[in-house]
């Protein structure tokens, strides 16, 4: 179960993408998935392919991860794709069966819909795949700064995002472990019937409940034995370092923007 | 010598269903330098104990004080900057997502200045000897050197005083050694106060003096010679039997003559010396 | 029941970039009604060797004979269930495995599972709490109530309560006190003295396999460097320090003892009671040269 969990893991690398600050890789995910709404015809496509395919170079990470990150989605995407294809109407009919119409168009939208998902999915796995989920919380912590003066517990969300993603992968281990206790003790996951497998669950979730509250119980003993009281008075050990190549990013994003301004119809 | 530590009279009861205390009047002392460990079978009230020094537990009545320092909620704080603790489980204490962040992170609640930091966490790291995994992941490490990792944490903050509640419980004999070898480096180097709360006959031996807990109070106090010398009586509180007072039961059955004494194994190869030649 | 493992080698995540070897050319032979010790150190596959003795893995190559049945990477997950029951595996920290309401309960939950009644189940546990050191009053009580100690007695008995033939115990006593760790290892000792349990104990404690084990199997990087007697592996210290692993206190000071006094022990002394009676040879002997 936890072995398929490949999507969105971090790969250690000194990649150019790897080394751009993660508030820039954040922002910048986040720009070309609005942006990408921009792209209408076949020039914008190839121009975001012809840009995505260069940071998945520049990001020096083996291209079997990003079909590896699509593959979990595609029936999603193909489900998508034939409704886009069947549903839009157009002037140039391909194939028709009966109610079933198949236009130019709907090809062609297909296509683009296509293109977009895959797009948008190489982009955030670029983001997760380069970047510590460490520094994720960091950019994001960043980010929401300005909202602590509208009395959000900025430093509060940061600290138990990075807390969370710390326990991860000792949850799983847990979770493995509880799982392989009660399947000695002759639980069968995953068969049977839905009544029987939402029955199996139970004698995995509650030691993992119990040994997650113990867990909590514990660490926030050990937190206060090290001092801690709370955001306030507190300094930063992780700081981020923004230079010159993480704001060419950004213009990069901007030249972009603009040529889909110009390209699109 | 002067006091660090200073429990007089404590007792205390968790409000659970059982109203037993938890302790019953405990009182006792150590002095700056010494290394003092606390054994007793599970359930004792030695963890509790441990736990009432730096007011991580207040008790319902008795006087605690800390480097000349009454605990009370003004001064707790400060207490807690004097004592660094590494509790048993190396996976619950371990806050952040890498050795340096987790190293770092009392530093961060003190607030002190991230350039100093830097440097604090590097020799910190240094001294318990995981500079080479400053980077890592607590996934990839083992538990020994998770526990190392807490000590870093500890010594980073240049304390007074260490507790380990039970640290080596968790380990395997490797990690257990390693730990135990670096907690007397640091005690050393840094001229702590150690508080060890232990089942481990290695970690006993290395104490100065050695506090016997049962149904929540103190029941013995001694060197470890003293303690480790009551041969059998020993695993009922709560300590492995060294192996040469094993040995010495064995002979006594085959009818050997056995000194009283407590022998460490090369006290033992020399009384057999002894043994020997006399005949 | 024998366990025999053939050219064993288990891959997690094959095919995927994170793919890594976990095992690899596993032979060896776990004999019906004898106690066995599996060590090494931490991470040198002693606990994937342990899920494939009741099928809880399916090696990715070669095959695992459980009794008369054949695992190999290509078996159908259907059926395995019931060499869970033949082999009860007690994992590492097991109380972590409770969840019912009553202790009652918790044990029979494993017998329920094996199409035991409820009834029937609660008898098993019935019986089973004096086995493990607790009593009857138990029965009703909540499991998360129970002290540490308390709480590992009932997980051991929810595995004794499927009544495997073979009982595999992964670091049974980690974590308990020296009066507990003891009261638990004489309490299998006594199930494979007199109901013949084949016991597998993956341990890191040496003084343990010098003290129950009549069989060892000593694993690094994933694969089984030696097998044999305790009393034989014993002999080579030196070899097992190199795979990061002690020999028993005994052992150790025999060798002390031999060195310094040269006085030679044969066989190996592995418990403390065995070297005694060689020493009291000797010192006698020792005596005689001296009149």
């Amino acid at each position: 179960m936890m072995e398929k969990l490949i999507f969105g893991r971090y790969i250690p690398g000194n990649s150019f993408i790897h080394r751009l600050d993660p508030r820039a890789k954040l922002m910048g995910a986040i720009w070309f998935i609005i942006i990408i709404f921009l792209a209408n015809n076949w020039l914008t496509y190839v121009l975001l392919t012809v840009f995505v395919l260069t940071a998945v170079k520049l990001s020096e990470i083996s291209p079997k991860f990003f079909i590896n990150g699509v593959k979990p989605l595609i029936w999603l995407i193909l489900f998508t794709v034939i409704l886009q294809i069947l549903f839009t109407s157009g002037s140039t009919i391909w194939f028709r069966f009966g109610p079933v119409v198949i236009s130019q168009e709907g090809l062609l939208n297909g296509v683009f819909i296509f293109m977009r998902f895959v797009l948008i999915i190489f982009m955030s796995t670029i983001l997760t795949l380069t970047t510590m989920p460490l520094s994720l919380t960091d950019a994001i912590e960043y980010l929401l700064r300005p909202l602590a003066a509208v009395k959000v517990p900025v430093h509060e969300i940061a600290l138990m995002l990075s807390i969370a993603l710390r326990f991860v992968p000792t949850l799983m281990d847990e979770t493995e472990k509880i799982m392989n206790a009660q399947r000695a003790r002759g639980i069968d996951f995953g068969e049977g019937n839905i009544y029987q497998q939402m029955k199996a669950i139970v004698p995995l979730l509650i030691p993992l409940f119990v040994s997650s509250f113990n867990r909590a119980e514990e660490l926030a003993t050990a937190m206060e034995a090290r001092g801690y009281k709370g955001g306030e008075g507190r300094t930063k050990y992780r700081q981020l370092e923004w230079v010159s190549r993480d704001t060419m990013i950004m213009v990069a994003f901007g030249l972009l923007s603009a040529a889909l301004f110009v390209l699109r119809t | 010598m002067s006091e660090i530590i200073n429990v007089k009279n404590v007792t205390y009861t968790y409000d659970d269903e059982d109203q037993r205390p938890a302790l019953k009047g405990v009182s006792f002392s150590i002095n700056k330098g010494e290394w003092v460990a606390i054994i007793g079978p599970n359930g004792s009230g030695k963890s509790t104990l441990a736990k009432t020094v730096n007011g991580l537990i207040e008790p319902d009545s008795g006087e605690v004080a800390v480097g000349g320092l009454e605990l009370n909620e003004k001064n707790v704080w400060s207490i807690r900057e004097m004592v660094g603790m590494v509790f048993q489980n190396p996976d619950n204490q371990f806050v952040g997502s890498t050795v340096q962040d987790d190293v770092a992170f009392g530093l961060e609640n003190l607030g002190i200045p991230r350039e100093e930091m830097l440097e604090r966490v590097r020799t910190a790291l240094e001294k318990v000897n995981m500079l080479e995994f400053a980077e890592r992941e607590p996934a990839r490490l083992s538990g020994g050197q998770k526990q190392r990792v807490a000590i870093a944490g500890i010594v980073a903050l240049r304390p007074d005083i260490m507790i380990l509640d039970e640290a080596t419980s968790m380990l395997d004999p490797q990690g257990r050694e390693e730990v135990l070898r670096t907690v007397k480096e640091v005690k050393e180097q840094e001229n702590l106060s150690v508080l060890s709360i232990t089942h481990d006959i290695d970690e006993a031996a290395a104490a100065n003096r050695v506090l016997v807990m049962r149904d929540g109070q103190l029941i013995q106090e001694g060197t470890p010679e003293t303690i480790f010398s009551y041969g059998e009586k020993l695993v009922e509180m709560g300590l492995d039997l060294p192996f040469p007072e094993r040995l010495k039961a064995s002979l006594k059955k085959e009818g050997i003559d056995v000194p009283k004494d407590y022998l460490t194994e090369e006290g033992m190869v020399d009384w057999l010396w002894t043994y020997v030649s006399k005949k | 029941m024998d366990i025999r493992f053939e050219e064993v080698g288990y891959t997690y995540q094959p095919g995927t970039p994170f793919q890594s070897r976990a095992l690899h050319d596993i032979n060896l032979t776990i004999k019906d009604s004898s106690f066995t010790a599996i060590v090494g150190h931490t991470g040198s596959g002693k606990s994937t060797v342990l899920q494939h003795l009741n099928a809880l893995k399916k090696p990715t190559s070669g095959q695992v004979t459980i009794g008369d049945r054949v695992i190999t990477n290509f078996s159908e997950n259907k059926g395995l269930k019931s060499l869970r029951k033949k082999v009860g595996i007690v994992f590492q920290f097991p109380e972590a495995q409770l969840f019912e309401e009553t202790v009652g309960k918790d044990i029979a939950f494993g017998p329920k599972n094996f199409g035991l009644s409820e009834e029937e189940g609660l008898e098993k546990a019935r019986e089973l709490l004096p086995l493990v050191g607790l009593d009857e009053t138990f029965m009703e009580r909540s499991p998360f109530d129970l002290s540490g100690g308390q709480m590992r007695r009932v997980a051991i008995a929810g595995v004794l309560a499927l009544e495997p033939e073979v009982l595999v115990l992964d670091e049974p006593t980690a974590g308990l006190d020296p009066q507990g760790r003891k009261e638990i290892m004489d309490m299998f000792y006594t199930l494979y003295k007199e109901q013949g349990l084949t016991v597998v104990l993956v341990t890191h404690q040496m003084d343990d396999v010098a003290t129950y084990a009549d069989h060892m199997i000593v694993l690094e990087k994933g694969t089984v460097m030696k097998e044999g007697h305790p009393r034989e592996l014993f002999k080579e210290a030196g070899w097992l320090s190199s795979m990061q692993l002690g020999v028993p206190s005994t052992v150790r000071f025999a060798h002390e003892l031999e060195e310094k006094f040269e006085w030679i022990f044969d066989p190996l002394p592995l418990t403390t009671d065995e070297l005694a009676q060689q020493m009291k040879d000797k010192l006698a002997s020792k005596a005689g040269e001296g009149l």
